[in-house]
């Protein structure tokens, strides 16, 4: 049957049959999406998704509003420190892997990607037991004798940066050691040969040809934790509302859907812009081996 | 002897600093395991004495139940259904004979470089414009999304790996492109297509900040504890759950590992 198929339709029929699939779903399901929600972000919340109005209020009110600005400016400080700190702390990771690995390379990236496939609620949750006033980290400082009163770990923007920081950790690593693995070691000969120290060989030809990971690291971690909803409502509190907690009660309790598709585009315009950047980023610091 | 010591110096510091990121990123990891054993409802130190109480809790509970029955069902199909276009992507993208492979591959690989929240919402509104509504269906196509990118690089990397030679000989043979893809490129690819199913699979059976836009009265796993997360007196439970998911997740995602290096080892030994 499939044969007959490929001989009414000949190779080019073959091609186009196999492309199908693939074009079908992701242009109703990726792009279609998106572009649903750029048009309902310049209507006017009566109920409709089709019928209302358009209008601009909804953008101008993310924009203008000094509350959106400051919650947005949050969600990007809080998101480039954790990116900083997750990709500060896995460049050295990824390093010992790459170049001191040994016969336990494939275990130890094994180990550390590990965590990467255990449910993303359950690693903050852990966080939330850790930190909480009464919980793990507070009794066990109380029963070390170390603190007389439980302190106030919880409910804090430094609770979210540690506890995002860890969830992503193992996006990180991957990409950095990869881009380092593939550093040829006679680059690292011809520099300790030249006299160059280690150092210097480190800061002049292993960490410039391992930019490109560090920047797709920086972005794979960047990206999911600048639009966090669920860190910042187990153990961030009030003081740490993020661009991603108004998005979701905008489609949930608030119920202003157009206002709340307004809010996803323009937090879709700053990642954009974060991603441009690190693209230009990109092509002006990684030289490729 | 001093030129000795650095050399020895940098690996041995840098050793220690690999043993204390592997303990950051596991040990809030264990005390989940370590508290759902314990005798009381705080997590908190001194543990209060053994008890398997919040798991025989478990056993008991229909609606929990049923959360899992929907997370089965729903991680099954989006991780076929994921699985067979990612497939189909890559084989056309790798292949390259349509000039709509290329951009198609590219939108499919886009949902990495969108925040959760956004895709959740996006979804949310084409599900309600078609009459869906928030429903299992629904959460499996933003799951088909979300998983999409995951199958789409492990199967595309495979199949760039296979020998172009074994489909032209196919071919020369007089196999048509439907049975050189039956015959040939399925069976090598097999490998990369059983990690895909595995990965996508556990990637939706963990997946909250998409389905929680997409669920309706029939929840998944993650929104059941998410649900529970409200109510302390839940958490020893939500523990005893939480550790019996993370078992099943290290077993799932150790059996993809195995395939995808026993595959690995094969290709490298038919090679040689």
């Amino acid at each position: 049957m499939s044969s007959e198929a490929a001989a009414r339709h000949g190779p080019r029929g073959f091609d186009r049959l196999a492309a199908a699939p693939g074009a079908v779903v992701t242009a109703t399901l990726v792009l279609l999406p998106l572009a649903l929600v750029l048009v309902l972000s310049v209507r006017v919340n009566d109920g409709t998704l089709v019928a209302a109005r358009f209008t601009l209020d909804n953008l101008a009110g993310v924009v203008f509003d000094p509350l959106y600005r400051m919650v947005l400016a949050r969600s990007l400080a809080i998101a480039a420190l954790v990116t900083i700190a997750t990709v500060a702390a896995a460049y050295p990771v990824a390093y010992a892997i790459a170049f001191h690995g040994g016969r336990h390379k494939a275990l130890l990236l094994f180990l550390v990607s590990l965590p990467f496939w255990t449910s993303y609620l359950l690693r903050v949750f852990a966080w939330k037991i850790v930190l909480a006033y009464n919980g793990v980290l507070n009794s066990a400082l109380a029963g070390l004798g170390l603190v007389g009163a439980p302190i106030g770990l919880i409910n804090t923007p430094g609770a979210v940066v540690l506890t995002l920081a860890h969830a992503y950790a193992a996006f990180a690593i991957l990409p950095i050691y990869v881009a380092l693995d593939a550093v040829p070691r006679s680059l690292i000969e011809g520099a300790a040969d030249l006299g160059a120290r280690p150092w210097t060989t480190f800061t002049r030809v292993v960490l410039p040809l391992s930019m490109p990971g560090v920047l797709s690291a920086a972005l794979v971690v960047f990206v999911p934790t600048v639009g966090d909803y669920v860190t910042p409502a187990l153990v961030g509190g009030p003081s740490s509302t993020m661009i991603g907690s108004i998005i979701q009660s905008q489609f949930g309790k608030a119920n202003d859907w157009p206002f709340g598709a307004a809010v996803s585009v323009v937090a879709m315009a700053v990642v954009a812009v974060a991603l441009l950047l690190v693209a230009a980023a990109d092509r002006r610091f990684g030289r490729r081996a | 002897m001093s030129a000795g010591a650095s050399r020895a110096g940098p690996p041995r510091l840098l050793a220690g600093y690999v043993v204390a990121y592997l303990v950051f990123l596991y040990l809030p990891m264990v005390l989940i395991p370590l508290f759902s054993f314990n005798d009381a409802v705080q997590a908190a130190f001194p543990l209060k004495g053994f008890t398997l109480g919040w798991y025989r809790a478990l056993a008991a509970n229909d609606s929990l139940k049923g959360a899992v029955a929907n997370s089965l069902l729903v991680g099954a199909a989006s991780a076929a259904a994921a699985t067979a276009c990612g497939f189909a992507i890559a084989y056309a993208d790798v292949r390259g004979r349509s000039r709509l492979a290329r951009p198609v591959a590219l939108a499919a690989r886009l949902p990495i470089l969108m925040p959760g929240v956004i895709l959740g919402i996006a979804l949310l509104v084409l599900v309600n414009l078609v009459g869906l509504g928030p429903s299992l269906p629904a959460v499996v196509a933003g799951h088909v999304v979300f998983c999409l990118p995951i199958a789409v690089v492990v199967l595309r990397a495979r199949l760039a790996a296979l020998p172009r030679s074994l489909e032209e000989a196919a071919m020369d043979l007089g196999a048509d492109e439907w049975t050189t893809l039956r015959r040939v490129v399925l069976p090598l690819a097999a490998p990369a297509v059983a990690s895909s199913l595995m990965l996508t699979f556990i990637t939706s059976f963990d997946e909250f900040i998409v389905a929680f836009f997409l669920t309706g009265t029939e929840v998944t796993l993650p929104i059941y504890i998410w649900s529970q997360l409200r109510f302390p007196k839940s958490l020893p439970s939500v523990m005893a759950l939480g550790s019996l998911i993370l078992l099943a997740s290290v077993l799932v995602v150790a059996l993809a590992e195995w395939i995808r290096r026993r595959a690995g080892a094969e290709a490298a030994a038919a090679r040689s």
